[in-house]
């Protein structure tokens, strides 16, 4: 790290958010220019929630729409674009970011490094990836193209070929939301290569593989799989350019292409896009429950051993998305297999997390609620995954609303619970200040509420017959109810983001001191202060156990005395 | 508070080694490369024999020997430049990575005439057939990476000349060898599929 000059503009005053109006300019200069790791981790994860807020509020068009039958709020274009968007904002904008900001914040300080491995491919990477957003987003302007047809992409987020063909989109659209995925992708792709060369190269002295915390192992895991994810994607990506633009035919059955093959390669990467975005969920429930259980983790190497686990096994799953395309027995059996194997590893977790928690001194502050949340929430999910692995269900219930539900049960319930619980919980490590426990449990209660509302009635309009991607529908089939009972949950969900986002900021100035350790953790990013001062560590960490906070608070009973 | 990390008892001062961040980075790079080379391929292997029109790989392709024998010894004199590097043998590692340079731009002059023929004398573009589609997308995508690798090291080639690089980064040299190295390996299977299998 030492060849590395100071970035520019880094002075501690800026760090703690000290403008005076006469130097804003340069306190954006150095925001702009950075290459700290922290303040790298600040821009991500403030660039994902200004799009959660953006992907959210195309969700509540959606239900306004949908909510009674033969709606003419939205045109059908206008739906097909919103769910679009919605679809490919959540997962490349607001899912991944967040969750390679918590990584560039938190990782380095676990592992007691200075800084990244590459501080400036770091900030490439985000800028990449800040870029393919503004490129998506830009397609509702430029979108209409030399053909003046079409505005925002409007083909779904899986954007199945051939719909993706010049014939049936024309204009710029479909190119500005492949483009945007290739700039993002470039820019994962750096991320995933620096976390790894990070945790690999950069640990403090005593930090072996075996005493990471396993945020970091996590995240280790997640990235050596986001390297073989991201990748076939962008490689789909440019045969489709080459399709659209140089009249080439991967995907044109007219010519002896095969649609079949981009459906593929989707869910090549799509599947285990799903493990890139919920291991670092994981991540961020491994280091919670603990704390706020009192315990150490329950079954260390049988966690690390499972994530890896779910990583191999997640690269064999990704045709239990087309069962429905057509493929021999022998084929979907082997789907049907590989997809109820990823139980194991999956429920391994479960059992871990439940016996950490069991017989601890749990304290209920609101991210181990999120945490308990995401618990109950993941289990069910998992278990109506189980019900779509098996073929011939998925037969009956593919492309309905109960997929809707189960993904949705997932990413919410799952993945964004884990990361409202991480954001509540490292907040003071970031800012130095508390956010407001009482606002918390206020959007704590209304989010689970809403959530429950919205994502357990779709299961039952799913069963009863209501598929995807429809922009309305006709009053006699029975759905009018339940889409009522929808779409009142999701403005709930709605009123709990803007309590939250109003914590977000008014604990930024009002909130109470945090100290260096607000919670009584045990991982090296608490013994630094609060936000931690831009060199990390005065002095280089050197650790002897998992839990090396532990081992300085309680020195007559230290950890490495037990671990082998 | 972060001083206070220092009372960890260190009865242990053995040597806390890592491995080099610039290896471990590129390879997780060649990693993440080598999933966007599996995709290409995969789709050319998927293809064979599905093109509705002429000219098929039979009629027009021919084995480009020379190319591949420069491109694959340019592995041997990357890792003689290497091994000149580390032992401060200036002249050596210039001789040898301007021996690589060359051997790869052969390759890339081959690639060209083929490309030439193909294109003006039998007709197959890139929007011909299921095969123009995927050989150009396949091989231009290698040849690209070798064009990388080419500027990469010209670029050293250009410091070391102006007494700009030095032994202290063969470090670094290691590593963008290690990414020639890829790139040759990438150009076996490419070469098997397209030449050997395809054909």
């Amino acid at each position: 790290m030492s060849d590395l000059p100071m970035p520019i503009g880094e002075t501690p005053e800026a760090a703690q958010g000290g403008i005076r109006s006469a130097d804003w300019l340069e306190w954006l200069h150095g925001w702009i220019v950075t290459v700290d790791h922290k303040r790298l981790g600040i821009l991500y994860i403030l660039y994902s929630i200004f799009f959660l807020l953006v992907a959210g509020a195309e969700a509540l068009f959606i239900r306004i729409q949908l909510a009674i039958p033969n709606n003419h709020f939205l045109t059908a274009q206008v739906y097909n674009r919103f769910f679009t968007m919605h679809g490919t904002t959540m997962v490349f904008l607001v899912g991944m970011p967040i969750l390679f900001g918590f990584a560039n914040y938190i990782v380095p300080l676990q592992i007691g490094a200075r800084d990244m491995a590459f501080p400036r491919l770091n900030a490439l990477s985000f800028w990449l990836t800040a870029f393919g957003g503004l490129l998506l987003y830009y397609s509702f302007l430029g979108g209409s193209g030399l053909y003046g047809v079409g505005n925002a992409p409007d083909v779904g987020w899986f954007a199945y070929a051939p719909l993706t063909a010049r014939t049936f989109s024309p204009g710029n659209a479909t190119d500005y939301w492949a483009l945007a995925l290739i700039v993002s992708g470039f820019g994962t792709l750096g991320t995933a290569v620096n976390i790894i060369a990070t945790i690999f190269s950069m640990r403090c002295r005593g930090m072996t593989l075996m005493r990471m915390p396993l945020f970091t192992w996590l995240y280790l895991v997640v990235s050596g799989l986001t390297l073989v994810t991201i990748t076939p994607l962008t490689a789909a990506q440019f045969m489709l350019l080459i399709d659209r633009y140089l009249g080439g035919h991967f995907f044109d059955t007219q010519a002896g292409g095969s649609a079949l093959v981009w459906v593929h390669f989707f869910w090549i990467f799509g599947h285990p896009e799903v493990y890139v975005l919920v291991l670092p969920a994981f991540a961020i429930a491994n280091e919670i429950i603990p704390v706020f259980s009192r315990k150490a983790i329950f079954g260390y190497p049988a966690m690390v051993a499972a994530s890896v686990g779910i990583m191999f096994v997640s690269l064999g799953v990704w045709a239990h998305h087309m069962f429905t395309v057509g493929m021999t027995s022998v084929t979907n059996a082997f789907f049907v297999l590989s997809t109820m194997l990823v139980g194991i590893p999956t429920g391994i977790k479960i059992f871990n997390w439940i016996a950490t928690i069991w017989g601890g001194r749990i304290r209920f502050s609101v991210a181990m609620l999120f945490c308990l949340g995401f618990l109950y929430q993941f289990l069910i999910a998992g278990l109506t995954g189980i019900m779509l692995a098996v073929a011939p269900l998925d037969w009956q219930l593919h492309n309905s609303y109960f997929v809707i539900a189960h993904f949705h049960y997932v990413l919410v319930g799952g993945i964004v619970f884990c990361i409202f619980a991480g954001l509540y919980y490292w907040y003071p490590k970031a800012t130095g200040r508390m956010m407001s426990e009482r606002l918390g449990r206020w959007h704590f209660w209304l989010f689970v509420i809403g959530f429950h509302i919205t994502f357990d009635t779709m299961h039952f309009l799913g069963i009863l017959g209501m598929p995807r991607s429809i922009y309305t529908y006709q009053p006699d089939r029975g759905w009018n109810t339940l889409n009522m009972i929808i779409s009142v949950g999701g403005f709930i969900q709605a009123i709990a983001i803007l309590i939250f986002a109003w914590n977000f900021i008014v604990s930024y100035f009002r909130g109470d001191e945090a100290g260096d350790d607000p919670w009584d953790a045990w991982t090296l990013e608490w013994t630094t202060s609060s936000p931690p001062p831009v060199y990390n560590f005065a002095v280089e960490p050197e650790v002897r156990s998992r839990r090396p906070l532990w081992d300085l608070k309680h020195p007559h009973d230290p950890d490495w005395e037990y671990e082998g | 508070m972060s001083t206070s990390t220092q009372v960890f008892p260190s009865a242990s001062e053995r040597e806390w080694k890592l491995p080099s961040r610039g290896r471990v980075g590129m390879l997780s790079l060649i990693i993440g490369e080598s999933a966007l080379f599996t995709i290409f391929v995969v789709a050319y292997i998927f293809y064979i024999g599905k093109s509705l029109t002429g000219p098929t790989p039979a009629q027009v392709l021919e084995v480009p020997i020379l190319g591949t024998i420069c491109l694959l010894s340019s592995s041997f004199a990357i890792w003689r430049s290497e091994h000149a590097i580390e032992h401060g043998k200036m002249r050596a590692f210039v001789a040898w990575l301007a021996t690589t340079i060359l051997l790869g731009l052969v390759f890339m002059v081959g690639t060209a005439i083929e490309w030439h023929k193909l294109i003006y004398r039998d007709g197959l573009t890139i929007r011909t057939n299921l095969f123009g589609t995927t050989f150009y997308s396949l091989v231009g995508l290698h040849a690209t990476h070798v064009l990388l690798g080419l500027s990469m090291l010209s670029v050293v080639l250009v410091l070391a000349l102006l007494d700009r690089f030095s032994e202290s980064q063969s470090e670094r040299f290691a590593v963008i060898a290690l990414y020639w190295h890829f790139v040759d390996l990438v150009w076996v299977v490419v070469f098997t599929v397209v030449y050997l299998i395809g054909r």
